[in-house]
């Protein structure tokens, strides 16, 4: 229990987190700028695992062992993200998500 | 006696034929010829035997020819009681119609070597020829009638294959489509026949049939129209035995077959596959004669129409294999006719001419043809008006032909005087209607054989550049078809082939030979006068018959009413708008389902837009209408 700050904080500190990266995702032009949103997205949910974690169940750590998952997959899927990103850079010369619009009708 | 060898007789053919269809291409023209013709020598030989065997050395038990079978293996086993059944049957009609196909078709090998020596498909040819013969050997001995009905459709096979032999001449593929599919038209009678038949008496077997005729007969339940079902069944089983033998009106497609080969025309559509419709009729007598009379007086009343009017026909023919065509279809219907008027045991006159018959038409017939097949040769031409005057050229075939006529018209002492003086009997003690009309037939039948004769080897004096007698393997069959001509009316078939096996007693009865003989001299006089010598009274004659002359010339125009029916009511009455059904309404219906869902697909396309963002907003809206949904509206 950490003293003085009750959960709804939290919440809405988290809350906040992912609604900014929601927007960052769906306003942002440029990729890397995206991954990053998606990045705070992650980390909204990390927060809400541990804060859930310690506020019902404080005897066991699943929480926690899921937040550290979860950041062990948000550097894989970066590192990923980022070698599609160079890739497209070095075919359109443009890391813009709008000209990357092949997939379509 | 044991008589299992007689399996061979119908195997060796095959095998004949399937070294002939699958080698042919790598053996030489001459080898393969001459090879089916010893293959056909040998079943010639073994059914010679088995004549001899059945008829003198085991002879008759009790007053009668017992039914054998000599060979029986189950082929398809549904259950205990319906099983079909390859065997070979062995009775006085089949051994007698074993000796027939045999000798003609050897002899037609024989002459065929001559005849189509240098043809391009000659191994081609004698593949057909033996899978044709195999294939009516088949037919004549089977079991049971689902054996006989497969080997019918095999015959039907070889015939098309045969008639169609030139298939690069539309006329010939036309014919052999023409023949194909109005007996195939007619064996769909047979086969709903087999299946009344089948499920009324439990039974496919010929001999557990014909013993048990009478009480399957009475057994029957009642059908249509105050007929029992067995009844139908026979009826409808002549239909299939009218199609083969080309009975009115299923007959339009025996003149067309003389597209084919002479020789095919000599052995198929003369001498044995046409007969089979008579040999059905005469497999199936017992039953033919337990059942309601009615069916009898449709046999014969379909013989003497389909006798006297061919016979009418074939006096106007210009084409001889025509003539003869007509002629073959008229012969026919005197052994349905005869059939038609016969009983079992004392009054099987009619079986036993009919069969008696078959045997003398097969040989004089046969000879008429291959004698035609030889003319045909010399003139290269199947016209009348191109013949004549030929008797100096062809000495032999000439004489072969002259003794073919004088049989078929009766004149004694050749055989089909014996036979046709018979048939007589047998209609006048039935009904004089019969009589006076096969009577007349056998008028116009002597009138039209010797027109054909005069017109062939006198009528003129023509020149004939390149005529001359026929190679001695086609002078051969004639020589020995025209002395079995001559001799087969001696045959004792009263003794041998007879409804029931026993012995009839016939003689000649000279009240009615006297007529026929006088009728049939009749006709040779007429033809004579008008015929001999060039003259004017044909054309007077034709004149004044009037419109009688056009319509036999033009064959009454039964192909012309058939065209009208298939065409003008049967595709434009009937199949166009079922046509016309099936494209605008069930076609179309399935396309604009598929056009429909095609539009849509069309118009909602552009929401794959490409662009990530939009999915990620259309994502998000629709995860935050689900959210609303599911907690405010639902729970």
């Amino acid at each position: 229990m950490i003293e003085g700050i009750e959960i709804q904080h939290i919440i809405l500190v988290s809350s906040l987190m992912f609604f900014i990266g929601v927007y960052g995702f769906m306003t942002r032009k440029n990729l890397i700028t995206m991954l990053m949103a998606i990045e705070l997205m992650l980390n909204a949910v990390n927060i809400n695992f541990v804060a859930f974690n310690k506020y019902l169940h404080p005897e066991n750590m699943q929480g926690h062992f899921y937040s550290l998952f979860i950041i062990a997959i948000a550097a894989a899927e970066a590192a990923v993200a980022i070698a599609i990103i160079i890739n497209l850079y070095r075919n359109l010369h443009s890391i813009d998500v709008e000209d990357v619009n092949n997939m379509k009708h | 006696m044991d008589f299992t060898y007689t399996i061979y007789i119908v195997l060796i053919p095959l095998f004949a034929f399937l070294v002939n269809g699958l080698l042919g291409h790598k053996i030489k023209d001459s080898i393969s010829g001459v090879f089916a013709t010893l293959a056909l020598g040998v079943s010639a030989i073994l059914s010679y035997f088995t004549a001899y065997n059945y008829f003198f050395k085991v002879g008759k038990v009790d007053g009668v020819y017992e039914k054998i079978t000599a060979f029986n293996t189950t082929w398809i086993n549904f259950t205990d009681k319906l099983h079909i059944d390859l065997g070979v049957l062995i009775d006085p009609i089949s051994v007698m119609m074993l000796v027939v196909i045999t000798t003609v078709s050897l002899l037609v090998h024989i002459y065929s070597l001559g005849y189509m020596k240098g043809d391009e498909g000659f191994t081609r040819f004698y593949a057909y020829l033996s899978l044709f013969t195999f294939s009516m050997l088949g037919l004549v001995v089977a079991t049971n009638i689902f054996q006989m009905y497969m080997f019918w459709e095999l015959v039907g096979l070889s015939s098309y294959l045969l008639i169609g032999y030139y298939y690069t001449k539309p006329s010939a593929v036309a014919a052999s489509k023409k023949a194909f599919i109005v007996t195939r038209f007619a064996d769909l009678g047979f086969l709903v026949g087999i299946l009344f038949l089948s499920f009324t008496t439990g039974t496919f077997d010929f001999i557990t049939l014909n013993e048990n005729a009478s009480i399957l007969a009475q057994a029957a339940p009642l059908g249509f129209m105050g007929l029992s079902v067995l009844t139908w069944a026979v009826i409808l089983i002549f239909i299939g035995g009218a199609g083969k033998s080309a009975m009115f009106p299923l007959h339009i497609w025996l003149p067309d077959a003389m597209e084919g080969p002479t020789p095919v025309s000599a052995l198929i559509h003369a001498a044995t596959m046409v007969v089979a419709g008579v040999y059905l009729v005469a497999r199936l007598f017992p039953i033919f004669s337990a059942v309601d009379p009615i069916a009898l007086e449709i046999v014969a009343i379909v013989g003497g129409v389909s006798s006297l009017f061919a016979a009418i026909i074939a006096c106007t023919q210009i084409d001889i294999k025509r003539v003869l065509a007509f002629s073959t279809m008229s012969q026919i219907g005197y052994m349905m006719l005869a059939l038609g008027v016969s009983g079992m045991g004392e009054e099987g006159t009619g079986f036993m001419a009919s069969m008696f018959h078959l045997f003398t038409h097969a040989m004089f017939k046969a000879l008429l043809f291959l004698g035609a097949g030889s003319i045909i040769h010399a003139v290269h031409s199947n016209n009348l008006t191109d013949m004549g005057n030929l008797r100096k050229y062809m000495p032999i075939t000439h004489i072969t032909f002259l003794i073919a006529c004088l049989a078929i018209a009766g004149v004694p002492p050749f055989s089909g005087f014996f036979s046709k003086d018979e048939i007589l009997v047998a209609a006048m003690n039935h009904n004089p209607i019969y009589f006076w009309i096969e009577w007349a037939v056998a008028g116009l039948t002597a009138f039209y054989m010797f027109r054909l004769y005069f017109g062939i080897f006198w009528a003129n004096d023509k020149k004939h550049d390149h005529a001359h007698e026929s190679p001695f393997s086609m002078t051969l069959p004639l020589v020995i078809l025209a002395i079995a001509a001559t001799f087969a009316g001696f045959v004792p078939f009263n003794e041998l082939v007879t409804s029931d096996g026993g012995f009839l007693d016939i003689h000649i009865h000279w009240n009615i030979a006297l007529p026929s003989i006088a009728i049939g001299l009749v006709g040779i006089l007429v033809a004579y006068i008008f015929y001999k010598k060039e003259s004017s009274l044909p054309s007077k004659m034709e004149k004044s018959v009037g419109s009688l002359y056009t319509y036999a010339y033009n064959k009454f125009y039964i192909d012309e009413v058939y065209m009208f029916v298939t065409k003008k009511i049967i595709f434009n009455k009937i199949s166009t708008p079922i046509a016309w059904f099936d494209r605008n309404v069930i076609d179309a219906s399935m396309d604009s389902i598929a056009n429909i869902t095609n539009y849509f697909s069309d118009k909602i396309k552009t929401i794959q837009s490409g662009q990530l963002q939009q999915y990620i907003t259309a994502f998000i809206a629709a995860v935050l209408i689900l959210v609303f949904i599911f907690n405010y509206l639902i729970s």
